[in-house]
Order: structure tokens, then sequence, then C-alpha cells
């Protein structure tokens, strides 16, 4: 770890104090995020949304339509529309707020003083909001998967993983997404909106965003294709579809290559974050 | 010279324009609140809800095709006339093209890639589905038909006057659920939304044919189905639609119950609607035959087909 790395009131203060060995990046990285997951699970956000989550779906599936209580499609797409809505604020709202409460708090200060470098700090903020996205991920499609039980006579437990996957991924880019923004913003609120406005955008229009370039004339065609080669894909690792109708598993190769982007864009993202917040006051 | 009025002229004016105004409008207004739907919805949504039962519908055909389905940047041309519809005969076809062509070929590497995560082959619910089970599924071969039902009742609670949802409904129900009850309850529904429509009594009459086996009872309400049509000022492009069939399955049901004068009238009226007068013709040369030689009319061969090779 460099010195250069972090805040000069807080080197001083490391190196005045005769301090046990340093710890490795990695036990600084893995500190940061189980305090990220321990905050996630204080808060109330992530329970709350889960009972929404379950009360809305529960009263949706207490309907019968025509008589028949097998019907069950309508009720997955509105489970997982649910799911993906929640994942979206939890990991956003959770994200949003990290660097600026350090910041306004001035607990930036001793957290830097351990020593811990900045570009630590970011990663340790990242994992642990994506380790506690996947926790959250994990109770939901549990959810997900009882309710299709009760319904279907089969469990495509593949698929279900897949999806899961997808989405815990997806998820990776969100959050380093929403990282960079609270650093380049000004407030969480005005990054959180931005991110969920990106994301949503992404979500609905980014598959047909080619498209709508082909029917543009220049130069507006190969702003929007830029656009549509530079943005990060978040539509490919919406799977709700398959896992509603019913489709067979996505190949593995396809899955593996899908979660090998989604990471690298995430790094590409966090390694724009390590820079900005390497270089920014924090007073 | 600067004319001067008398204030109670202007009032006493004022009073007989708000009178008249009063009574052009009043029936007006009446008529408009028969005509609304008292339900929730329609108190909620006002006239907006049209706009998502029309959405809900065509969510129903998105799930008849395993999520398959094409978005407003696709090409919808194999996609205007919901295949679940058309397959009901609710609704005259107008799709043409290929409909498992509509994406087209992938533009670039990102949109080839991507397409290994969406639903990419055409397949329908009583075919198969996604999961391409064999033969034709009805209730008994667990066939997954029944997840359209909850978009298509939501349509009607949306829409009641959508006449077409209750048809494709009932059909989709007694076809392949075997839910000849509950079709025949939610057609009723549809005809208190929609008294006397021709579509209603249309897909009624073939609940009593086909599964009730109450030819009779079909023939009556089929008849009434022509009355009502008969006393529209204007025909639009479904009335035509659904006047054709009507006279078609008259025509049949005459033919099968030995009745041939009557068979040919319905035929006759039928080519007057029909997007094949020459076959009609065909047919209406025929049966004149039978009807002149009615000795050597059998059952085994009939002029009109029967429903399922029409």
């Amino acid at each position: 770890m460099s010195q250069s790395d972090t805040i000069g009131g807080a080197t001083f203060l490391a190196g005045a104090v005769n301090a046990p060995p340093r710890p490795s990046a990695l036990r600084n990285v893995l500190a940061m995020a189980g305090v990220v997951v321990k905050e996630m699970y204080r808060r109330k956000d992530f329970y709350v949304l889960l009972i929404i989550t379950i009360v809305i779906t529960c009263l949706m599936g207490s309907v019968r339509f025509f008589h028949d209580d097998r019907i069950v499609r309508y009720l997955k797409e509105n489970c997982l529309l649910l799911i993906w809505g929640a994942s979206l604020a939890i990991a956003i709202s959770t994200v949003a707020r990290q660097l600026p409460a350090e910041k306004e708090n001035r607990t930036i200060f001793p957290l830097l003083a351990k020593p811990v470098s900045r570009r630590q700090v970011v990663m340790g903020k990242f994992l642990g909001c994506w380790i506690a996205c996947g926790i959250a991920l994990v109770c939901f499609y549990a959810f997900f998967g009882i309710i299709c039980l009760t319904r279907e006579r089969h469990w495509p437990l593949v698929t279900y993983f897949q999806a899961a996957t997808l989405h815990w991924f997806a998820l990776a880019v969100v959050i380093a997404m929403a990282l960079l923004g609270s650093l380049v913003f000004a407030a969480p609120s005005s990054n959180g909106t931005i991110c969920i406005v990106v994301v949503i955008g992404i979500l609905l229009v980014g598959r047909h965003l080619n498209q709508v370039a082909l029917r543009l004339s220049e130069p507006l065609r190969s702003i929007t294709y830029g656009i549509y080669y530079a943005m990060p894909h978040l539509e490919i690792f919406n799977a709700r579809d398959l896992v509603i109708h019913d489709w067979p598993p996505i190949g593995w190769k396809y899955f593996a290559i899908a979660n090998a982007y989604a990471l690298a864009y995430a790094g590409l993202l966090l390694g724009a974050a390590c820079l900005i917040f390497r270089r920014k006051p924090l007073n | 010279m600067r004319r001067s009025y008398n204030p109670w002229l202007v009032l006493l004016l004022l009073i007989t324009v708000c009178f008249t105004l009063a009574t052009w409008l009043s029936p007006r207004f009446n008529a408009r609140q028969q005509g609304r739907s008292d339900s929730f919805m329609a108190l909620l949504l006002g006239d907006s809800r049209r706009l998502f039962a029309n959405h809900l519908f065509v969510k129903a055909d998105e799930y008849f095709h395993s999520g398959f389905y094409p978005s407003i940047f696709d090409n919808q041309e194999s996609f205007q006339t919901p295949h679940m519809a058309a397959d009901a005969g609710a609704l005259k076809e107008k799709n043409s093209g290929e409909e498992t062509e509509f994406m087209g070929k992938p533009r670039d590497f990102i949109e080839e890639f991507s397409r290994n995560f969406i639903p990419s082959r055409h397949t329908h619910l009583d075919e198969g589905g996604a999961e391409g089970k064999a033969g034709d599924l009805g209730e008994a071969a667990n066939g997954d038909v029944r997840e359209i039902l909850p978009w298509l009742q939501m349509s009607a609670e949306m829409d009641p006057s959508r006449v077409e949802t209750y048809m494709v409904t009932a059909y989709w129900l007694r076809r392949k659920m075997g839910k000849v009850d509950e079709a025949e309850e939610f057609l009723r529904q549809g005809l208190r939304a929609n008294p006397g429509n021709a579509s209603l009594l249309f897909e009624l009459g073939r609940i009593y044919k086909e599964d009730r086996k109450d030819p009779n009872h079909a023939r009556n309400v089929w008849e009434l189905g022509v009355h009502r049509l008969d006393s529209k000022s204007s025909h639009s492009e479904q009335d035509d639609f659904i006047m054709s069939q009507l006279t078609l399955y008259l025509a049949r049901l005459e033919e099968e119950q030995g009745n041939l004068k009557q068979s040919l009238a319905w035929l006759e009226r039928l080519k007057q609607y029909s997007a094949q007068p020459q076959t009609v013709q065909k047919q209406i040369e025929e049966m004149r035959q039978k009807v002149a030689h009615p000795e050597t009319a059998t059952n085994a061969s009939r002029t009109i087909p029967s429903a399922e090779t029409n």
C-alpha cells in the first residue's frame, strides 16, 4: 500500500502509533465489505421491500381465474418484476450513500488512517454492497422458488440459478456505476435518481437502440450507435422471460461470457471510481 | 345616440339561453352516464382503461407465444391480428409475412449474443409451448393455454365493451381446457355488458352446438345474431366477418339437420359476405342439386365442410 493513497493527516496518525503489522489489502477490503453487509441487515430497507414483495405476490396468488389453481406465469412475472425493482432499489440506495455518508460524518478520515488506501475503500464498499445484494437476492429467489413450487409440478433449478446469477452480476455493474456516480454527483439523491433512470432506460430500450440508430440520419446515427456499443447491456442479464415461460436453460458458454462481460464492465467503472477518488479532496 | 338596455330583458334572455342549453345537454349527459360502466376501473382510469385493456389483450397473446413476441421496434406484419384470436375465429386475420422472422438477422455481435438470453423460437402454447411438448395439448395433456386467461380476464374487466376478449377466452376455455360452464358464464357476462352483440351470440351458439349438442338452441342464438346484424344501419369489416361466420354455421347446421332449403338460403346469404364467393357459389350449386334430388343427398357427402376442415 502506498503512502500517497492515504491523506496526510491519517498517514501521520498511522505512523505515530506503534501499530501492529499492516493487514493485507484483501483483509482490509473484506473488513470494509463486512461492515457494509452488517449495515444492510441493520437497516430496514431490505426487510420492508422483502415483505412488500411477499405481500403483493401472495395477494396476487390468492386470486383464482376460472377456478383454475394451476395458473402461475402471471404470478411469476409479477414476482420477478418486484424482485428486480426491489434489488435495484436496495443496490442503488445502499451504494449511493456509502461514500457521501462517510464524508459527511467525517468517518472517512479515521478509515483512511487505519491505514486503508482509497482504492481499498472503493473496492471494500463495492464488494460489501455486492455481497449484501447477493444475500438479498438469495432471500428473494428462495421466496420465488417456494411460490413456483406451490403452483407448478416441476422446479427448473438450473434456469432459476442462471437467472439469479445473471441478476447478481448485473447488479455488480449497477453498484459500480452508482459508486462512480457518488463521486461525480453532488448528492446521493441525484446520483440515485440518475442511476435508476439510466438502468431502467438500458433495460427497456438497450436491446433496440441499434434499430433506433439505423432509422436516424447522420450524425445522430453514429452517436446513437456509439452509445449502443459503449453502454453496459444490462438487458442481457434480464432472463425473466426464460424463467416465466419455462424455456430451457441458457448455454453455459454464453452464461459464462455474460458474467465475464459484467465483471469487466464493473472493473472499468470501479477503475474510473478509484481514479476519481484518488484525486478528490475530502474536505 | 346611446342605446339603453333593460336589465330585466337581458336577464330573461340569459335564463332562456340557460334553459335551452340545459334541455339540449341533459339527455346527452344521461345517455353518456348510462353508457358508462359503473366499475371501479372505469371510475379510476376513465377512457384510458381501453388502452390498458388492449395492452393486456396483447399480453395474453405474448403469453400464447411463450414470450416470443415482437416489440414496437420489430416488424409486426405477422402479428397484426393476435394469433390466439385468429385461431379462435374471433377476429379476421390480417397477418402477413413469416411469423418466425420478425427479428430479422442480427445486426451486430451484441444483438447476436443477446438472443441467447431471450425467447427466440416461435411456439404456441396449445402446440407444445417453449418446452416443446409434442402433440395437441388440451387439459388432459397438461397444456399451458390456461396461462393466457388472467390477462384476458383483466382485459375484460378493464374494458367490458371489448367483445373479442370474451370470444377468445370462451374459445380457449371450452376447446382446450374443457371448461364449458366457465366459458358460457364468461360469454353471458360479456352479453350483459354488450346486450345482443352478434359476435358473442355466435360464440354462445358454438357452445350450444359443439359442446352442449343442442342444435335447436344454437340455431336460435345464431339467428338472433343475424337479426341483430341485419338491424344495424352500417356494417364494419368485423361485422361482415361475423355475419359470414354466422351464415356459414347456420348453413352447416341446417344441412346436418336435413333442412336443405334452409341451408341453401343461408349459403346464398353467405355469398354476400364471404371472402371466397366462388367457393360458396360452387357449394350453392351442389346444394341446389341436392334440393332438386333429395333422395341422393346423404350425410356422408356434405356440401359444406365441417368446422375442423374449414
